[in-house]
């Protein structure tokens, strides 16, 4: 469970919002919008204790994600605007190198099926520097398989993915949320994730 | 709950970074020919005095392997901040310490053994004998990694700076005084005939201490860049 109370976030001397709280039960899904600068990204950085929140606690289990650290970041999945892959890298040297980080070795058969599932077969030798923007996306959104992660906050996860991928994408959130997990994330397409009724928080610039 | 393996993690950085320094040569390759030319421009400069170059090799050989070490510095991070993966780096559950580690060490086997490798190769050019090039060899492999760890809190600190490798000079070039000093004095105290065991053991006592503290500085620094 996620509870956010009174988070305020101040960037340079602009106050970006103030008073944002909400609470994220297992299998509920957060959907953030908002216009270009009304702070969403800053949000998702600070529900990552990425960025300092000016005031306000964020809370995982009922204690402070400070508090738990490890604990926490274990059960966090975070994608952002970047998609983290080292360019000079095959896509399973990247792969295999964000599981030995996360402490699980996922076995060949799962990084295949994982990037056969998101139309990547054949890809695992590839270097990512030679990879489309579309393909180096999915091999990043890959990783949500490959990953035990509870919690997934995801920056504009749709961009650059062509239509089948989109409702892939939707697919595995809503898959993910079945099995009690949590999810966050912003995107200006409006997308339907299954028959989920998201939470709205909506940000004002 | 299972504890990520400490070891298994740090070995699947340095093995990343090993890959990458593989794959984009150039990047390994061009600090070492710079050093092996400013060590060779030397003795063509000052000629062939021979007393004269062999005072000067130390110096001018540790001086160039500090230059160098500073060449590969600015990309030390760089490239993870610029494409998100030093973002995931600090929400993996590992401490983001051991994986600043694990890169500072990559930076040593790919910037720093390289040249501490080649240096008795470019002692010879200014006629140093074979216990000065051992003496230089050894202060040039406990120094090396001192440089990548003094350095390291500079690359983290000028992350996404404007004029980032200039402002990483200023900022190393001092903290690398006593590491510079330390370094060339053991090959001129030995060949005084006063033996090299104290600067060594400063050598390896800078190194210890960096080893220390420059990961906690340099996490802290990420962190800040990260915001």
């Amino acid at each position: 469970m996620l509870e956010v109370s009174n988070l305020k976030c101040v960037r340079g001397e602009r106050p970006l919002f103030d008073g944002i709280g909400f609470r994220l039960e297992s299998g509920q899904l957060m959907y953030l919008r908002g216009s270009n600068g009304a702070g969403k990204t800053s949000l998702l950085r600070i529900l990552c204790g990425l960025s300092p929140a000016e005031a306000g606690q964020i809370r995982w289990d009922g204690l402070p994600i400070k508090e738990l650290g490890e604990v926490y970041r274990r059960d966090l999945f975070y994608l952002g605007h970047y998609n983290a892959l080292q360019e000079a890298l095959t896509v399973d040297e990247n792969l295999a190198f964000y599981a030995a980080l996360a402490g699980a070795i996922p076995s060949e058969t799962d990084t295949a099926s994982a990037l056969a599932r998101l139309g990547l077969r054949g890809c695992q030798g590839r270097l990512v520097r030679h990879l489309s923007q579309g393909q180096k996306r999915r091999v990043a959104l890959s990783r949500l398989m490959l990953n035990g992660a509870r919690l997934w906050v995801l920056d504009e996860p749709f961009v650059a993915l062509d239509q089948a991928s989109i409702e892939l994408l939707a697919s595995l959130i809503a898959a993910h949320l079945d099995k009690g997990g949590l999810a966050v994330f912003t995107s200006h397409q409006q997308v339907d994730i299954g028959t989920v009724r998201p939470q709205v928080l909506e940000l004002k610039a | 709950m299972r504890s990520v393996g400490r070891v298994s993690v740090f070995m699947a950085v340095v093995r990343r970074e090993v890959a990458v320094g593989i794959k984009q040569k150039s990047e390994v390759l061009t600090p070492l020919f710079f050093f092996v030319i400013v060590a060779s421009l030397f003795p063509l400069g000052v000629g062939p005095e021979s007393a004269l170059l062999l005072r000067m090799a130390s110096g001018v050989l540790w001086v160039g392997a500090l230059l160098a070490a500073m060449l590969s510095l600015q990309r030390l991070f760089a490239t993870d901040y610029a494409d998100g993966s030093l973002e995931q780096f600090a929400l993996s559950p590992a401490p983001l310490t051991l994986l600043v580690l694990a890169k500072v060490f990559s930076h040593f086997l790919l910037s720093g053994l390289p040249l501490v490798l080649i240096a008795p190769v470019l002692g010879l050019q200014f006629g140093l004998d074979a216990r000065a090039l051992g003496v230089l060899t050894l202060s040039l492999l406990l120094g090396t990694p001192t440089l990548s760890l003094i350095g390291s809190i500079g690359a983290a600190l000028t992350l996404g700076v404007r004029g980032a490798g200039v402002l990483l000079s200023l900022l190393i070039l001092p903290l690398y005084i006593p590491v510079l000093i330390f370094g060339a004095g053991a090959v001129e105290a030995d060949a005084a005939g006063l033996g090299a065991g104290g600067h060594l053991s400063l050598l390896a006592a800078l190194l210890v201490l960096s080893a220390f503290f420059a990961p906690l500085a340099t996490t802290t620094a990420l962190r800040i860049s990260l915001e």
